[in-house]
């Protein structure tokens, strides 16, 4: 995942930030840091997602020791980039895979349409390309050609898929995925799941069940619940973080769609609160759109810098 | 947890009414919340400002100050300004011209098109008596036609076959082509979905919009979207003129303020809500239902229609009458633990009630919750016929058989006798504010401090 991703990262993020930038350089273009710049600058930050509390967190970050003085747009940028580094620096860790494990179990939950089976076919992609065997279970086995879909994103990657047929039980199917991959010796076992709000309690119960099925074939299994977040996302974003938190232990976010306008900026407030990991990115529909999450470049690319 | 929007406005307005006489501070003050408010439930920072200035210069006005009961006179005016913003009557889809007439679903990726199309498929099917085709036009995402094959076969609506490798401008002819020769009313097309900015996919959905000439260009979005939503609507309406939108998802806990936003921008009517995965779940869109909701003022409205489907109006009638008298038993508490039920339990009602958050929280810590529910069932059937019409007769004997009936303890039955006293005492208290019966066998289930504020205010 190296090589060149950094521009591609630029390249989505710039269209997310165009407006962000276009916005702060109206406001900062030699002016004196009063109320009323402060106010715009918060406004714009709100525009991107961060949500207002986080929004003026920063801004007031920003007035501490620069509060009236003559301040460029460029220096603006640089002092809240440097801030969200700041807060995202300790999350952005990779995903990483622990052959031991045999096979390292990761189970990938969110709501619906996020990105869960996309961001399945893309680690695929990814973990066999350096060198490991990678197994996928179709565990939606809810929605309409839930099933088929990941059959082709087996194809595309040339990973195996575990599938029964749509309205099996998924515990069921998780189970006998498991059992598959150690038959097959496969080092990553990447489980879908169906898309489900975070409200509804029959359907996270349900995933707990999945769980704790995982569980009586690998009591420390699980090794890694990836929630997938969708960068269009607002602030629901932090109701869906914490329930699914709270009923199946998310160990791990990835960020899909930042190749939009949406700016994803609620994941600044998400690491402050949750400091849950956050491992990739996702920037297009296709295999190799996915990035591992790098802070100081996000946060750079956010305000438009480099 | 943020709270709910309708508890922030709900807490605001506490406060102004407590007050009393408004001041034009308490306005500042109240637009200052209801602006953090709704920047919380996601409307965007441009539609938040125009209608907090709008709702301002409303409020500060004359009538307002000269009020009796200021706090409800802004709840009006926000509530008013709220209705019209969304639009304020619910509009069906127009399906004049010359048949097969086209309805063309667009959107972002993972937006909810696919399972839209087929809800509003087979709701014409059903409900107006159409034929309907549809097609998918998705050759991106993998198995997309597949899904929308299979969604048909659920509905019992027709699917165009899939002709592998075929691009959707040419699907959507032969879908045209084909909804002429087989004698549809109408053609669905379900698009792929696509980013806004991107200039290829979006020239791809102008070119199916040229030749199938759709009377309805629906925008499904969901009803999570952050601010982006403005950009997203401002951009499809630009390129294809949309026609409504469908705001999918609406059964989430989202505070749904993206649909303000692209309300405002595409300038076109929400048509329909998506309301869960299964596929009658859509309902039509109602400007007021959101705006109760949004204003914590409870989604009265919805509340009322569930509890007729679900209730039997003459056991709720002789229940009302039974309970003006204070004649109010063991068994009609047992018929109301049973409607509570069915009406989706605890959560389901609360979801439903203003001043949501503040009363869960209560209710958490009270123990009350829809376990509950079912063990107090239990402890009632435990009982016999004549100690539930007459409550006195259960000593500390028929306690302990009682509970050791419904597998509970005695505290457990100690509770619900208490509770059953109360609330005869409450329905007495409650029925001579002469509200109508179903109210107040609702309100009667929750013990008096727990009312949310401004509950029982109606507009
Ligand atoms: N532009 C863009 N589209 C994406 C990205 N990730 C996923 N998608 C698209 O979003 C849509 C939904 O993705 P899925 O992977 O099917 O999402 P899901 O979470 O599995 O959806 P459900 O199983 O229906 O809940 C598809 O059309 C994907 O192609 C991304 O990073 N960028
Ligand atoms: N809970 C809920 N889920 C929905 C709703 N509408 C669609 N979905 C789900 O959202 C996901 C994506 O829907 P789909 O129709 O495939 O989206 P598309 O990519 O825009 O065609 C699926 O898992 C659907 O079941 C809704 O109103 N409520
Ligand atoms: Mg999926
Ligand atoms: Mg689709």
């Amino acid at each position: 995942m190296s090589g060149g991703w950094f521009s591609k990262l630029k390249a989505g993020l710039s269209k997310s930030s165009n407006k962000l930038v276009g916005g702060i350089t109206d406001v900062f273009t030699k002016r004196k840091l009063d109320d009323d710049a402060l106010e715009e600058l918060e406004d714009i930050l709100i525009a991107g997602d961060l949500g207002p509390q986080t929004a003026i967190k920063l801004t007031e970050a920003l007035a501490k020791n620069r509060y009236d003085k003559e301040i460029s747009d460029e220096e603006v940028r640089t002092v809240l980039s440097e801030e969200i580094t700041k807060i995202l620096e300790p999350v952005a860790q990779p995903l990483e895979i622990n052959k031991s494990h045999n096979p390292h179990i990761v189970l990938v939950v969110g709501v619906n349409g996020s990105g869960k089976t996309t961001t399945i076919g893309k680690l695929a992609k990814h973990y066999s390309e350096s060198g490991l065997k990678v197994m996928m279970a179709a565990g939606d086995t809810f929605r309409a050609a839930a099933v088929e879909q990941l059959k082709i994103w087996g194809d595309r990657t040339g990973c195996s898929v575990v599938a029964r047929d749509t309205g099996a039980d998924a515990a069921g199917l998780a189970f006998d995925a498991i059992e598959q991959a150690r038959n097959e010796n496969a080092d990553v076992l990447l489980i879908d799941t169906a898309g489900r709000l975070q409200n509804k309690k029959d359907l996270m119960a349900e995933l707990e069940k999945v769980i704790r099925v995982i569980k009586k074939l690998a009591p420390d299994a699980p090794h890694d619940v990836l929630m997938v977040l969708d960068a269009t996302v607002g602030q629901n974003a932090h109701s869906q973080v914490e329930i699914f938190r709270d009923t199946v232990g998310v160990t791990g976010l990835a960020l899909t769609k930042l190749d939009g306008t949406a700016k994803g900026g609620v994941l600044v407030a998400l690491a402050e609160k949750f400091a849950l990991p956050v491992h990739v990115i996702g920037v297009g529909e296709q295999a190799d759109d996915m990035r591992p999450f790098e802070a100081n470049a996000y946060a750079r690319s956010l305000m438009g810098l480099d | 947890m943020f709270d709910t929007l309708s508890n922030r406005l709900g807490s605001v307005f506490d406060g102004l009414k407590r007050r009393g006489a408004l001041k034009e501070a308490d306005v500042s003050e109240a637009m200052r919340e209801i602006r953090l408010a709704l920047l919380d439930a996601d409307v965007a920072l441009p539609v938040v400002k125009s209608f907090i200035k709008e709702v301002k210069e409303k409020a500060v006005g004359e009538a307002v100050l000269k009020s009796v009961t200021p706090g409800q006179q802004v709840v009006k005016i926000v509530h008013d300004a709220l209705v019209d913003m969304l639009g304020a009557e619910s509009q069906g889809l127009n399906l004049l011209g010359e048949p097969p007439v086209a309805i063309m679903m667009v959107g972002l990726q993972g937006s909810g098109k696919t399972t839209s199309t087929a809800k509003i498929a087979k709701r014409l099917q059903e409900k107006e008596r159409k034929k309907v085709l549809m097609a998918s036009l998705d050759v991106a995402r993998p198995a997309a036609q597949e899904q929308l094959a299979v969604l048909g076969e659920q509905v019992d609506v027709k699917t165009l076959p899939i002709v592998a490798g075929q691009q959707p401008v040419d699907i959507a002819k032969r879908a045209m082509q084909a909804g002429k020769l087989g004698g549809y009313d109408i053609v669905m097309l379900d698009t792929a979905g696509r980013l806004h900015i991107d200039e290829g996919l979006m020239d791809e959905v102008a070119a199916v919009k040229a030749v199938t000439n759709p009377q309805e260009i629906l925008l499904v979005a969901d009803s999570m979207t952050g601010q982006d939503a403005v950009t997203v609507a401002d951009s499809f309406n630009q390129k294809m003129s949309l026609t409504g939108i469908v705001l999918t998802r609406i059964d989430g806990d989202a505070r749904g303020g993206a649909a303000l936003s692209m309300r405002k921008v595409a300038n076109c009517p929400i048509k329909f809500l998506g309301t869960g995965e299964k596929m009658e779940e859509i309902e039509e869109f109602h400007a007021d239902r959101l705006a109760n909701r949004i204003l914590g003022m409870g989604d009265v409205v919805s509340l009322v229609e569930k509890a007729q489907e679900t209730i039997d109006e003459e056991e709720a009638e002789e229940l009302a009458k039974k309970m003006q008298k204070g004649q109010f038993d063991l068994d009609d508490m047992a018929k109301q633990l049973k409607q509570m039920r069915k009406m989706g339990g605890m959560e389901g009602l609360m979801g439903m009630l203003p001043g949501v958050g503040k009363m869960k929280k209560q209710m958490a810590g009270a123990g009350i919750d829809d376990k509950m529910i079912v063990r107090q069932e239990a402890i009632i059937s435990s009982m016999t016929k004549a100690e539930r019409k007459n409550p006195k007769l259960i000593h500390a004997k028929r306690k302990q058989r009682i509970a050791a009936g419904s597998g509970t303890s005695v505290q457990e039955v100690n509770k619900i006798l208490k509770q059953h006293q109360m609330m005869s005492k409450m329905m007495k208290k409650v029925s001579k504010l002469g509200e109508k019966g179903l109210m107040r066998s609702l309100g009667g289930m929750i013990p008096p401090n727990m009312m949310p504020p401004g509950g029982g205010f109606r507009r």
